[in-house]
Formats: structure tokens, sequence, C-alpha cells
């Protein structure tokens, strides 16, 4: 049995079996896949355009009609048709953020880790420094000067938030490292870069792949946060944030209007995060004993 | 080849060639205010094509340092440190460039370690491991590498190679990683392998069929073998000769059957004479040697063994006794060596 770093490859059959015993992360994973189905066919699903107006219609309750399963909102747009496109919006800020996050965290994490010395503490150090910042504040300061797109927002929710996975990955480098099969490698002539990425990266992958899905949790809620305060997605391009914003004003009034976008965001972060948990608890190198 | 022309030849089937790799006062002092670590101090020896040196020694006499120093694996801040040289083939280790000398590692000169658990990759497959290094220095495609891999595996005798190289390495045990380590080592035929004591982690059967292995390759490839042990059971059966390593220097070389005949440095003797013999009605008592290893911090101006020695004389504390040739290929650094 390895005692060594957590391995993926190789053992996905163990991992899944572990996996599959936590009630809670199976769940969440159901919940996920099944959110981002409904965003990938939101045309399929979804009963009309969701940004159709029908000031005829207003403020529908949710199971009145069938024409609009989950009501209309203060402009007469169908709530279920703007909830399905307003995933994909959120779905998709939240997966391009984690893979900007990821892929920024692992690079200054690994290179902080493996070079050592000056480099890693440059490096390291402006990570403190980036961490100083409320990452919601980070988020309104360059959107004042970036225009909100999808990619814009995603991008800049993925790098401000990358500076935990560098340090998770910089730790595990710092470990990984020391070890024999690197020393191995570079007898055998294997070059700096690719000890790194080779070698090393994809020993790292268990803690990053965690990482990773706890990431696209907190990427949503970011962007709920910013198209909420009118700094995210803008009108009429729906997003569960800026559904939020709009529902508001009604909230004595119609509260569905904001509870259904707010279960939305709720059951994703929840779905990811139970996920993250379970993925965490399958690949723990030190839980590996059991059969 | 200067330097390898002044010191006589060892056997006289070697005699006609010069020697592959030959290390000349090789030495790291390594700086510790207010000592310096003499942790290796003027090593020097020559290794001919097909030949196996013992390099023996106990922990800490620097013989592994000597590996890494050869190799030129120290990670800074030792990196910067080593003097002397190191001649490969004709070229000076010591003074080439990063790149070139990863060019010859792996290709050239390869290494075997001493933890086959965890001196593979855990996430990768083995097959691959013994292909990186195929398609790396000798250019090959990734589907030749991978049928050379194969064909490594079956080299070391390892059953079902098609199945293994598809395997990670925690699915196979110590004796076969080990195994596994030798292919990526040699698979692309260096002329020196530096095996670090390679049988030191497995247990003793295997350890017989890992020399037996390295003695079949090393007839099959003709490659050098400096082998790094603590162990002289291994050096009796695999080196066709031995330097014996103490306090970061060479005490005596000789052809296994003089070491083991006629031992002269008194550290020697003491090693040989602390081995458990079967045939001799058991001793009361294992002989040992008295007192321990001097620290690389405070050792002795002169002989590094003369505190624990019991045939030290007055001239052994002024100054290190030098190598010097007894007989016809045995050297001896001692000022007072015995005789037969």
């Amino acid at each position: 049995m390895s005692a060594t770093a957590a391995a993926p490859q190789g053992q996905i059959g163990r991992v899944w079996t572990r996996f599959r015993r936590h009630r809670l992360a199976l769940a969440g994973g159901f919940v996920v896949a099944l959110l981002l189905a409904s965003a990938l066919f939101a045309p399929a699903f979804a009963p009309q355009d969701p940004t159709l107006l029908d000031t005829a219609l207003r403020f529908r309750p949710p199971f009145a009609d069938w024409a609009h399963p989950l009501g209309t909102d203060e402009l007469g747009r169908d709530t279920l048709s703007r909830l399905l496109y307003g995933g994909r919006v959120s779905l998709t800020v939240g997966l391009v953020a984690m893979v900007t996050t990821v892929m920024t965290g692992a690079l200054i994490g690994i290179t902080a880790g493996f070079l050592g010395g000056v480099v890693d503490n440059l490096l390291m150090r402006f990570v403190d420094t980036m961490l100083c910042f409320p990452q919601v504040f980070l988020l309104l300061v360059v959107a004042a000067f970036v225009p909100p797109t999808l990619l814009s927002i995603s991008l800049v929710i993925g790098l401000t938030s990358w500076m935990e996975v560098s340090r998770i990955v910089r730790a595990e480098i710092l470990h990984l490292k020391e070890q024999d099969f690197v020393a191995a490698a570079r007898a055998l002539g294997a070059s700096r870069a690719r000890i790194m990425f080779r070698e090393l990266l994809p020993n790292a992958a268990a803690p990053i792949l965690v990482a990773a899905t706890l990431k696209v949790a907190s990427a949503v809620l970011m962007e709920s946060y910013i198209s909420y305060l009118g700094y995210g997605v803008q009108p009429p391009l729906a997003s569960w944030g800026n559904m939020l914003t709009n529902a508001q004003g009604y909230f004595d009034t119609v509260p569905w209007l904001a509870i259904l976008p707010g279960a939305a965001i709720t059951l994703t972060v929840m779905g990811f995060n139970f996920m993250g948990d379970g993925l965490r608890d399958a690949l723990d190198p030190r839980l590996r004993m059991d059969p | 080849m200067s330097a390898a022309a002044s010191l006589p030849d060892e056997t006289g089937a070697a005699a006609a060639e010069a020697p592959l790799l030959s290390v000349r006062d090789l030495t790291l002092h390594i700086p510790v205010p207010p000592h310096v670590l003499r942790a290796v101090d003027g090593v020097s020896f020559d290794l001919r094509r097909g030949e196996t040196l013992g390099l023996v020694g106990e922990s800490g006499s620097g013989k592994t340092l000597t590996a890494l120093m050869l190799m030129r694996l120290l990670e800074p801040p030792l990196a910067a440190l080593p003097r002397g040289e190191v001649r490969l083939d004709g070229a000076d280790l010591m003074t080439l460039d990063e790149k070139r000398m990863s060019a010859l590692r792996g290709r050239t000169i390869s290494m075997v370690f001493q933890e086959p658990m965890t001196s593979l990759n855990p996430v990768m497959t083995v097959g691959r491991q013994i292909a990186e290094p195929l398609v790396r220095h000798l250019g090959l495609s990734s589907r030749e590498a991978a049928a050379r891999a194969e064909e490594m595996l079956r080299l070391v005798h390892i059953p079902d190679p098609a199945r293994v190289a598809r395997a990670y390495p925690h699915l196979l045990s110590g004796g076969m990683r080990q195994r596994a380590m030798i292919a990526i080592a040699l698979a692309c035929r260096p002329a020196v392998l530096v095996a670090d004591e390679p049988t030191t982690a497995l247990d003793v059967t295997v350890q017989a069929q890992i020399l037996e292995l390295l003695a079949e390759l090393q007839r099959e490839m003709g490659s050098a073998i400096l082998l790094i042990t603590h162990d002289l059971a291994v050096i009796a059966e695999t080196a066709h000769r031995v330097a014996v390593m103490y306090a970061g220097r060479i005490v005596e070389e000789a052809p296994v059957a003089a070491l083991f005949a006629a031992p002269r440095h008194p550290y020697t003797r003491g090693l040989l004479a602390s081995i458990p013999k079967i045939e001799r009605v058991p001793a009361p008592t294992l002989p040992e040697i008295p007192g321990m290893v001097p620290g690389a911090g405070d050792r002795p101006r002169g002989c590094a063994f003369m505190p624990r020695c019991a045939r030290a004389v007055s001239g052994c504390a002024a100054e290190p006794p030098p190598l010097a040739e007894t007989d016809r290929g045995h050297r001896v650094a001692c000022w007072n060596p015995a005789h037969g």
C-alpha cells in the first residue's frame, strides 16, 4: 500500500467507491449534474424566450398556469426560463473562473514551491498582499474599469481568488519535491520544467481537484454578489444575481421572485461544496487503509 | 587522461584500457561556522568498462555524497561546493553546464536509488517511466519507446511485462519496483551505472536476485557499475574491486579477493572481523570496532581513524596518510598498515 501522495489515476475505482459511500457528496454530485444538464439544455426546457416581455402578465404566481410554471416577474418575463438561462450564465462564470483560478494558483504555487528562495518569498508576499484586500472590493474596483461581459467577469473573479489555491499547491510541492522519485527523475536527465509539470503537478492533482470544486461554488456566489450590486451581468441577460437585484423592490409583495434564484444559488453552492467535501475524503491518502 | 596514467593499473586484464570514469581528488567541504565539515575529502578512483567497483563504508562516510557529486545532483546551496575532477569518457563532469549534464544523465551515466518504494512516480505507469528517458535521450517515438520499455521489463525478468508496463507502481512489490528502477536506469544503455545501496531496502532473497540481475545486465551491456553499499557481503558477491571509505576518505582499495584475503587497513580488518561467520565456533562476543565515527566537524588533524585504532603510532596524529600502493593494485592509506 502506497503511503505517498494521493494518486488519482489508477485508483479511480477506489476513490469512486469511497466517494459513493459519502451520501451528501453523492447527493451534491447529483444536484450538480442536474444543474449542469438544465443549463446545457436550457433552450429545450425553457417554456419561452427569457427576455420576452409581456406586460399584461406581470407578477404571475408560481404553479398558477402551464404557460408560466414558476410565474412571471415585474416585466412579465417567464421566471423558469430566466432561471434556466441564468443558470447558464452563473455556471459558465463559475467554471471559467474556476479554471482561471486553478491555472493561476497552480502555476504560482508550483513556481514558488519548486524554485524556493527569493522567488518563493516574492510570490508568497504577493499572495499575502492580495489576501489583504476583501475580494468584493477588488472585484468592484476592477469592474469599474473593465466593461462587464461574461468573459471579463469570469476572468476578474478568477484572478482575484487564486491565492488559496497557490498556497495549497505550494505546500504540496514543498512536500513532494523532497521525494525520491524527483531525485530519480533528475538522475535520468529530466529538465526542471519537466519535473515541475510532469512529475510534481500530477501528484498534486488531488488537492487541486478538491479546491477546484469548492472554487466553482464560491465563484457562483461571487457572480451573484457583483451582479446583485449591479456591476456584473447586465440586463436583459439573466443571471441569478441580477434576478435577485430586480426582485428586491418587490420582496414584501412577491417574495418568490427572490426566493427562486436564491434557492438556485443555494443549491449550486451546496452541491459543489458537498461534492468537494466528498472528494477530499475520498482522495485523502491517510484514509487509504480501508478496503 | 594524464591524471589517470599517473595511477598504476590494478588488474592485468584491464591494464591496457584507459578508465571510463576517473575521479580525482573529489572534495566536499561544507562550511558550518565555526567548523568546516569535510564530508568528502579527496576521493580518487577509476572505473573501467564492464567493471564493478564497490564503494563501501558506514553511514556518514561520504559514499552517497560522492555518488551525488558524480551525478552533479547536489541541491543548492551544496551544489556550488564540490571540488576536484570527474572525467567520464574524456568530458569533465564538474565543469559541464547544466544542460549538457542533463543530456548525459540517464544516457551515459545513470543511477539506481536505495528506496524502490518511493523512487518511482506514483501517478505514472511503469512503462511510461521507462519510456521517458528513451524519448528524451534517444529521440524514439512514443510507440517505439513503449515497445522498448516492455523489452526492458522482460530483460529485468519481470513476468508479464505488457501488463506491468501499464501498471502503476503501487501495484508492484519492493523487489519488482527495484527491477523496474533498474530497467529505467539502464533503458538507454548507459556506460556507467551508479547504484546507491540498491538492495538495502529489500529482503535477503530478493537482494541476491537483484545483485544477480545487475551482474547479468552488466555482462550483456558492458556497463561499468559503481556499487555503493555498507554491506561487505554484497561487495563480495558482486564487485571486482573495492574501495573502503572512512570519514570522507578512501582508506583502502584493492581487488575483492585481495581485500578479503589480506586486508591492510586496521579499519577494513575491523569491518571484516565484525561479520558473523557461520563456520567458526561462535565467539562469545562479536568483535567490534571501539568508539564512533568522528563527526565531520571534529575530525582529528591526522588520520581520522586514529582515535579508534589499535595500531596507532605516534606519527598518526600529525597528518592524514596518503593512499599508497603496497602490492600490485592494493592501495592503503595508513601509517602503520598490517601485513598479510
